[in-house]
């Protein structure tokens, strides 16, 4: 079917990871001191690595463009990780999470991967209690644990809504550790711009410090690429500002190739966007819909009536409300996974039931929550569970408790007290389970370049459940890479230090040289950002929440159209010696403009429907995503060969042996 | 809305900068800070003038890398919030504002509004962890309980994003604010017992050996914080440091 090996190992699923650690290669201490390893970004993946093979004795240079490793755009995660601990005794186990990810994402995921991930989740939990990461605990001085969507057990570890922060935090002092040992070189502000190889291997990168605009030339025995995820592709999204593709789509364009590109997660609970200068979008937790109602109104005369102002949310009673997650998956309710919560709230909104201006949001309610903690706290305190006024008092305290920072992120934003009225949401780009292909190791078709983290596609297949970002991206970087890296290097032990004075690196440097030049000197008319917005219009439009054939085509022509507009008529002030952030946007948007007719063909190409992918041309009469299994069980890697419209298309075949393919079904 | 920024101007660390006015008009209430600096900056990209350098990523209050000292105060006249989660609805229009870097001797200024805060990272390398290889192989998490106060505590004082607001407000440019949170959260749990003693001391000699000041408890720091990391977290720190010292 394809020359992808995955390189999974033989043996029974659960004994696969430790046989694979048995056999394979180890490099001695003395040797690991003469390899050198690259590693590109310092989120969770990227700092959890960069610590890990610097204290197994590796020399490790590690980039981010940020001012300090610690603002990876890890640190914006809230709701928590999730870890097959059992300690709730709700009967998870290894298995559950292996299995509920899978079905998650709608069976697109390498099982072998996936049973890894959870098999590995638990110590993650034990490692970053050791480092010091402050966990939520109970009054009896345990780890606390919450629930998340498309899940029926409570395993989701999480520090207040800042998770993310705490455990990059803790990744990051772990590599602070070795950065003051001289284990680890941080290159803070400094971009990747190419990535060098010799011999077919990769051997080393080509970085722009973003201060002074040095190019520089970095050799390594191998490279770890953990940059991320695309999002901002779309342009609006909950990614950072600087998150990009670039360092994945340069090792895409040296031989490494890009799978699922069109798996992009919409997160159902964000702040809709208010108006045409919105630089970015904010989440509210998906740790909300534990305890919010979401809803729009039934009928339209109300919808207008709101929109003009004339009516209040929490004027129209119950009868006129309708609670679309609660009235068509009755099983799951507000907690169905992400995919599937997106399209039912967009639905709405086509039908014209938007509740704000732009008709493009619907309400998340918590009066219910509020007064059901009331009356619960009013009946402990042996209080009046009638009089209203006091059960609401209480009942706010109970959900400030739980969500007062989400609340007051909310309030500053948007203006309005959520504690008195209804949240307004919307769907937005959050997550990209596409990317870089690797086999079990990790390792892309390039020999020698990894890829770890959001960076990857291996584990989330076409959806991810929440709170499994976070254990990906540490399982990749403190358990799973450095004995994989190993098996690898155990060849490099001779090899010794890789020169750059090589034509590799000449070539290479001329490269980046000659793109910077030519933005610098284009003297173009249009900001970078006018190319970057019209391409995220494109993408929301024909490739967002649903997509159609018509369309894919239609943004595929687009996007090329814009892609030569914007070498023409992009405009960089300044020069290339200097702090330049239009210079810097450019290089990345140019990647963007490549990346979004991949992501629109592999939209085409996959006819079916699954996870976060709905092609509207497979459903079900009631509306519901239709997978074909018997054409797509495959992951579709693409091979670049000159332009994206000329990409090759591979395929692994999915084989699942330990799984039956069902019908995802939560209602 | 119509607002008159006053905006400084330093073209690298080696140059003298300069307050420049800039006019602008038509701004959203609805607009952050930053929108409002973006649409500046399209203006001058147009207008073929170099656009104001600032830092920024998450643009939702937590990654720590937008400062800027707005009309006086760090990350402007709101409170708990960072210069990206300020709104321009806390300005009137007419205003007047002044936008200037943080300004601290251990923070240079690399351009217009950006600063070199590499002091802070410096800092977490001497002391900020618990020295525990990451192999896996720890006891169970749940092995040793932790009273819920102190895991709070010990989170509060952990929520700090090192964005530096603390140092830019303090009259005597001290990041004891900073440092003693990073204690503070190690101090408060089992797991940082061992090293107690060494973590703090080379923290806070690190900490001078960067040029910042110190305390003299004014708690403009607190004031001023985006997390609002309480004053708590400077006296725990020094107890902590006395500790070290006699015992």
């Amino acid at each position: 079917m394809s020359n992808l090996k995955s390189n999974v190992p033989e043996g029974p699923l659960k004994d696969k990871w430790t046989n694979h650690k048995n056999n394979i290669d180890l490099v001695n201490p003395a040797n690991k001191r003469q390899i050198d390893v690259i590693v590109v970004g310092t989120g969770l993946a990227g700092a959890s690595a960069s610590a890990t093979l610097a204290e197994l004795g590796y020399n490790v240079k590690t980039f981010c463009f940020q001012d300090s490793p610690r603002r990876a755009h890890s640190i914006a995660a809230q709701g928590g990780i999730n870890a097959a601990k059992n300690y709730q005794g709700d009967g998870d186990s290894t298995h559950r999470l292996f299995y509920d990810t899978v079905k998650g994402g709608d069976y697109r995921s390498r099982e072998a991967n996936v049973y890894r991930l959870a098999e590995v989740s638990a110590n993650i939990i034990d490692q970053c209690v050791a480092q010091g990461v402050p966990f939520a605990r109970d009054y009896g001085g345990l780890l606390d644990n919450r629930s998340f969507g498309g899940v029926l057990v409570s395993r989701t570890f999480y520090a207040k809504g800042q998770t993310g922060q705490q455990l990059l935090l803790g990744a990051y002092s772990a590599m602070n550790r070795q950065i003051g040992r001289g284990k680890i070189k941080m290159y803070n502000r400094h971009e990747m711009m190419d990535i060098v190889k010799i011999e077919g291997k990769a051997r080393g990168i080509i970085a722009r410090n973003l201060v002074t605009g040095e190019i520089e030339r970095h050799s390594a025995h191998a490279v770890v690429i953990a940059s991320g995820g695309y999002g901002n592709v779309f342009y609006l999204s909950t990614n950072a500002m600087g998150s990009n593709v670039s360092a994945a789509w340069k090792i895409h364009r040296k031989g490494a190739y890009f799978a699922n590109p069109c798996f992009t997660q919409i997160h159902p609970t964000c702040i809709p966007v208010s108006g045409d200068h919105q630089s970015k979008l904010t989440l509210m937790s998906e740790s909300l819909r534990n305890d919010g109602r979401i809803w729009v109104p039934k009928n339209l005369d109300d919808v207008k009536a709101i929109r003009e102002g004339k009516l209040k949310p929490v004027d129209l009673s119950e009868d006129d409300r309708d609670y679309f997650l609660e009235r068509r998956y009755p099983a799951f309710g507000n907690l169905v996974p992400r995919d599937v919560a997106s399209r039912a709230a967009k639905e709405r909104c086509d039908e014209g039931f938007g509740v704000n201006a732009t008709g493009e949001a619907v309400y998340l309610d918590f009066a219910a929550a509020i007064l059901r903690y009331g009356k619960e706290k009013a009946h402990i305190k042996g209080l009046d569970e009638n009089d209203e006024a006091l059960v609401k008092k209480l009942g706010k305290e109970v959900v400030k408790a739980k969500y007062g920072n989400l609340f007051q992120m909310y309030f500053k934003i948007v203006d309005q007290d959520p504690y008195e009225t209804p949240m307004m949401i919307y769907p937005a780009v959050h997550y990209t389970m596409g990317g870089v292909w690797v086999d079990y190791n990790l390792m892309t078709t390039i020999p020698g370049c990894f890829a770890i983290g959001e960076a990857n596609f291996s584990d989330h297949g076409a959806n991810r459940l929440g709170a499994s970002a976070l254990m990906q991206g540490l399982a990749d970087g403190y358990f799973v890479l450095p004995y994989t890296i190993g098996d690898y290097l155990s060849e490099d032990i001779r090899t010794g230090a890789i020169p750059t004075d090589i034509p590799e690196f000449d070539q290479a440097e001329a490269e980046v040289k000659a793109q910077i030049e030519s933005f610098v000197n284009n003297k173009g008319t249009k900001s970078v950002d006018y190319f970057h917005k019209k391409l995220g219009k494109i993408m929301w439009n024909k490739c967002g929440m649903s997509r159609n054939a018509e369309g894919l085509n239609q943004a595929i022509k687009e996007i090329q159209e814009l892609r030569e507009d914007f070498y023409k008529n992009v405009c960089v002030p300044g020069t290339s010696a200097e702090f330049n952030e239009e210079l810097a946007k450019a290089g990345r948007v140019a990647d963007f403009l490549e990346l979004g007719e991949l992501f629109a063909k592999d939209a085409l190409e996959r006819t079916e429907s699954c996870g976060g992918h709905f092609r509207e041309e497979s459903q079900t009469p009631e509306g519901e995503a239709l997978r074909d299994d018997a054409n797509f069980t495959f992951v579709s890697a693409w091979e670049y060969t000159g332009r994206p419209s000329d990409a090759i298309l591979h395929k692994e075949e999915l084989i699942y042996d330990n799984i039956e393919l069902k019908t995802r079904s939560y209602k | 809305m119509r607002l008159t920024l006053k905006i400084w101007r330093q073209e690298n660390a080696q140059s003298k900068g300069v307050m420049t006015t800039y006019p602008i008009d038509n701004i959203s209430p609805d607009m952050s800070f930053l929108e409002m600096m973006d649409v500046l900056n399209k203006e001058l990209i147009e207008k073929g003038d170099s656009p104001v350098a600032f830092d920024h990523d998450c643009r939702e209050g937590i990654c720590g890398m937008c400062s800027m000292f707005i009309n006086g105060e760090a990350h402007g006249p709101d409170r708990n919030v960072t210069t990206c989660q300020l709104h321009m609805r806390k300005f009137k229009d007419g205003d007047t504002i002044h936008i200037e870097p943080f300004r601290a001797k251990a923070f240079p200024v690399i351009r217009d509004l950006l600063v070199d805060r590499s002091a802070f990272d410096r800092i977490q390398h001497a002391g900020g962890f618990i020295s525990v290889n990451t192999s896996g192989n720890t006891q169970d998490a749940n092995s040793i309980p932790i009273s819920k106060y102190d895991a709070d505590t010990a989170m509060d004082a952990a929520t700090c994003i090192g964005c530096g607001a603390c140092v830019a407000t303090c009259k005597n440019s001290s990041a004891m604010l900073f440092v003693g949170a990073k204690v503070s959260q190690f101090a408060l749990l089992p797991q940082g017992q061992v090293e107690a003693a060494d973590r703090v001391q080379n923290m806070v000699d690190q900490m001078d050996l960067e040029g910042f000041g110190n305390c003299t408890n004014t708690g403009a720091c607190e004031v001023e914080c985006p997390k609002g990391i309480s004053l708590d977290n400077i006296a725990r720190m020094n107890r902590e440091l006395l500790k070290s010292k006699v015992l």
